[in-house]
C-alpha cells in the first residue's frame, strides 16, 4: 500500500538525521510516539510532536523510559503503529519491555540515536556501542531487527524500512543511528506519498471464536486482532501457546520466535556491496562509519590495493551466509566501528578461520580518522599468514594513549 | 569548501551553518553538510557549527581545516584560529575580536551594524551579506531565497536588510579601495 498524502510532508528540506528520521516515522503512518527526552535524540521527538497534531497523531511524553516502551507495546496492541525514541541509558531502561515486545510479538519501532557510552558518557557525542546490546539486551531467546542509516536521507528512508519490517515479521525493529548522524544537516528529499511503499498491519479476518492470538501464517508470523476489537485475547509474557495460555515448554512458541527471523533472513537482510569483483580487503562497516570509510577505501584503490566494501544495511539479522562466502575468496575483513570491538565478532564467527579479521577500534565521541582505516587495509593486504582470533589495528589515538614511554598497552598477562 | 561559524550560544551561530548549506544545497544544487558543536550541560556558552559545501557528494562529516572562519567571539577566535587552514579567511566582528595576529583578515562591525539596523540578534545576517560578498561560496539569489524561509515572518524584512548591509559593507569597500575591506588599520595596529 501507498503512504497517505497527509502523512508525509513532501518536498526538499535541509534538516538534520534526528528530524529526518521522525518525518520517515510520520510517512510510515506512525500514529504514537511514547518518550522520554534524551541527548541526542530530543529533536526527533520534538520534530513528531511539532507535526502530529497535523496528522492525527500523538505524542505523550511519559515519566520515564519504562513507561514510554510500556505505552509503545500497548498503542501497538490498539492498533496504532508505535514508536519510541531514545538513546543510550533509555535505551537500557527500555531492555526488559524489549523482550515482552519481542515475545508478545508486537511490531513497533525504536529509534535509538547513540551516543558514547557507557552510563552517562558521552550525550552530546557519538557511538556505535549499543550494537551487541540491541541483539542481546533483553533476557531469554529472541530476535530483533536492526538497520543502520549513515545520513539524514537514509535517516528518513530506513525508518519507513523499520516500520515496514515491525508489521510485517511482528517484531521490535531498531533503527541504530548516532549523534553524528542525528545532529548532521543535509538536504533531504521526501518523495510524494505515491511513491512511499508502506506495509499494512495484517489484521485476523476469520471467524471470531476460532482465532488463535498466536497460531502462525506460513511465513511464521500470525495475524493480529485490536485489543478491544472482542476477540478473545489472552497475552502474556509467560512462555505461551497458540491460544496465549502459559505452557512449560519453549518448543514452540520460543523456538517461532526465533525462526521467523532466521528463515526469513534471506528476505530481509539488505547490504550495499561495492567493488567486491576484485577484492582481496573488504571494509565491513554500518552507519556512519561507512561513510568515512569509503574516503579510506578509494584511497587504497589510488595506490593499487584491491579493497572493496560491504555496507550493512540490516546489522541484525547479521549476514552470516555473504561473510562466509567472502571469507573464502579474500585475504582479510577490516571492521571499523566506534567502540572497541562488537560487530566485529561476528565477522570473525562467520569468517571460520578462511581469512584475516582486523578490527579499527574507536572509542566514542567522535568519527574514524580515515587514514587508521586505511592503515587497517594496507596490513590487511601485505599479511602472508593466517592470524588466530581478532587482530586490532593500532589507530593514531591508540599510540597516543599508550605508547607515550613503554611503547606498547600495560601487559596485564602475568 | 569548509567553513566555521564561531560564537556564543544565541548569536545564530548554528542558524548561520543552517542558512548557508539550506542556500548552497536546495537553491544551487550543490551538496552542504552541517555539524554543530556543544557540550554536554546545556546548549549555553560557546557554540560553533561547521559546514562542508562541495560539487559532489561529502563523505568525511567534520570540518578539519577550515578554509573560512567566522569568528563572533573573542573565545571562539582564539579557540579556532589554529585551526584555519593556511591562507584560510578569517572574519571577525570588527568590535568583539581583539586580535593577536592578522592573517587573511576581514571585518565587519557586524553587530554595530545590527545595532544601528534596530536589533543586535541579526548580527549573524550581517555577517552573513557580508559572507556572501566576500567568499561566492553561495549566490546571493540562493540566500534571498532562504533567509525568509528560515526566521520568523515578522522578521523577514529586517533580515534582508541586515543582509544587504553586509553584502553592500564589502562591494562598497571593494569599489572605494579596490580590494576587499581587509583589517581595518587603525585597529589593527592598537593589538
Amino acid at each position: 500500500m501507498k503512504a497517505n498524502p497527509r502523512d508525509v510532508h513532501t518536498g526538499a528540506y535541509y534538516i538534520d538525521g534526528d528530524v529526518a528520521a521522525a518525518e520517515g516515522a510520520l510517512a510510515a503512518g506512525c500514529k504514537f510516539l511514547g518518550g522520554y527526552p534524551i541527548t541526542p535524540s530530543t529533536e526527533a521527538a520534538e520534530a513528531f510532536a511539532r507535526r502530529a497534531p497535523e496528522v492525527g497523531a500523538i505524542f505523550i511524553q511519559m515519566e520515564d523510559e519504562l513507561g514510554s516502551i510500556s505505552a509503545v507495546l500497548g498503542a501497538s496492541w490498539a492498533g496504532k503503529k508505535a514508536l519510541t525514541i531514545t538513546s543510550g541509558p533509555g535505551y537500557s531502561l527500555m531492555m526488559e519491555n524489549i523482550g515482552l515486545g519481542a515475545a508478545l510479538e508486537t511490531p513497533f519501532v525504536i529509534i535509538n540515536i547513540q551516543r558514547g557510552g557507557p552510563s552517562t558518557g558521552l550525550p552530546t557525542r557519538t557511538g556505535q556501542a549499543d550494537m551487541m546490546q540491541t541483539r542481546w539486551g533483553s533476557h531469554g531467546d529472541y530476535e530483533v531487527i536492526a538497520i543502520s542509516p549513515d545520513s539524514p536521507q537514509e535517516s528518513f528512508e530506513f525508518t519507513v524500512k523499520a516500520f515496514n519490517l515491525a508489521e510485517r515479521y511482528r517484531v521490535p525493529v531498531m533503527l541504530m543511528s548516532d549523534e553524528c548522524v542525528g545532529h548532521m544537516t543535509e538536504k533531504v528529499v521526501i518523495p510524494p506519498a505515491s511513491e512511499i511503499e508502506v506495509e499494512t498491519r495484517r489484521y485476523y479476518d476469520g471467524p471470531k471464536d476460532k482465532y488463535l492470538p498466536f497460531k502462525p501464517d506460513k511465513n511464521l508470523v500470525p495475524p493480529m486482532v485490536k485489543a478491544g476489537d472482542g476477540y478473545k485475547l489472552y497475552i502474556t509474557g509467560l512462555t505461551h501457546d497458540e491460544k496465549g495460555y502459559p505452557i512449560l515448554n519453549q518448543n514452540l512458541n520460543t523456538r517461532r520466535l526465533v525462526d521467523k527471523i532466521r528463515l526469513n533472513a534471506d528476505k530481509i537482510i539488505e547490504t550495499k556491496e561495492e567493488r567486491l569483483d576484485d577484492a582481496e580487503v573488504i571494509v565491513v562497516s554500518y552507519g556512519i562509519t561507512s561513510r568515512v570509510a569509503i574516503r579510506a577505501i578509494e584511497q587504497a584503490r589510488k595506490i593499487g590495493i584491491k579493497v572493496g566494501s560491504l555496507r550493512l544495511i540490516t546489522v541484525w539479522p547479521f549476514p552470516d551466509k555473504k561473510i562466509v562466502e567472502l571469507a573464502k575468496k579474500v585475504k582479510g575483513f577490516v571492521v571499523p566501528e566506534i567502540n572497541y570491538g562488537q560487530i566485529v565478532f561476528e565477522v570473525e564467527r562467520c569468517s571460520h578461520g578462511n581469512a584475516n579479521v582486523i578490527l579499527v577500534p574507536h572509542g566514542g565521541g567522535s568519527v574514524h580518522n580515515p587514514d587508521d582505516i586505511l592503515g587497517a587495509i594496507k596490513q590487511v593486504a601485505r599479511e602472508k599468514k593466517r592470524s588466530e582470533g581478532i587482530i586490532e589495528y593500532k589507530t593514531g589515538l591508540e599510540h597516543l594513549v599508550f605508547d607515550q614511554n613503554k611503547g606498547s598497552r600495560p601487559d596485564l598477562s602475568g | 569548501m569548509e567553513i566555521r561559524f564561531a560564537g556564543f550560544g544565541g548569536q545564530g551561530i548554528i542558524r548561520s551553518g543552517i542558512i548557508v548549506g539550506r542556500a548552497a544545497s536546495i537553491y544551487d544544487n550543490k551538496f552542504a553538510t552541517m555539524n554543530q558543536s556543544f557540550g554536554p550541560e546545556a546548549r549555553g556558552g560557546a557554540c560553533s557549527s561547521e559546514l562542508i559545501v562541495s560539487e559532489s557528494r561529502i563523505l568525511y562529516p567534520y570540518v578539519t581545516k577550515p578554509d573560512v572562519l567566522i569568528a563572533m567571539s573573542q573565545e571562539a577566535y582564539e579557540k579556532f584560529k589554529p585551526n584555519l587552514k593556511k591562507d584560510g579567511i578569517l572574519i571577525i566582528d570588527t568590535d568583539l575580536v581583539k586580535l593577536k595576529k592578522a592573517g587573511k583578515l576581514f571585518s565587519i562591525p557586524a553587530t554595530r551594524f545590527a545595532e544601528e539596523l534596530g536589533n543586535r540578534i541579526i548580527a549573524n545576517v550581517v555577517m552573513l551579506g557580508f559572507f556572501t560578498a566576500l567568499t561566492k561560496v553561495v549566490s546571493v539569489e540562493a540566500m534571498k531565497k532562504t533567509i525568509p524561509e528560515s526566521v520568523p515572518s515578522r522578521f523577514v524584512e529586517l533580515n534582508l536588510k541586515a543582509f544587504d548591509k553586509g553584502f553592500n559593507y564589502e562591494t562598497e569597500m571593494v569599489k572605494s579601495r579596490g580590494s576587499p575591506p581587509d583589517v581595518d588599520p587603525p585597529r589593527a595596529e592598537n593589538f
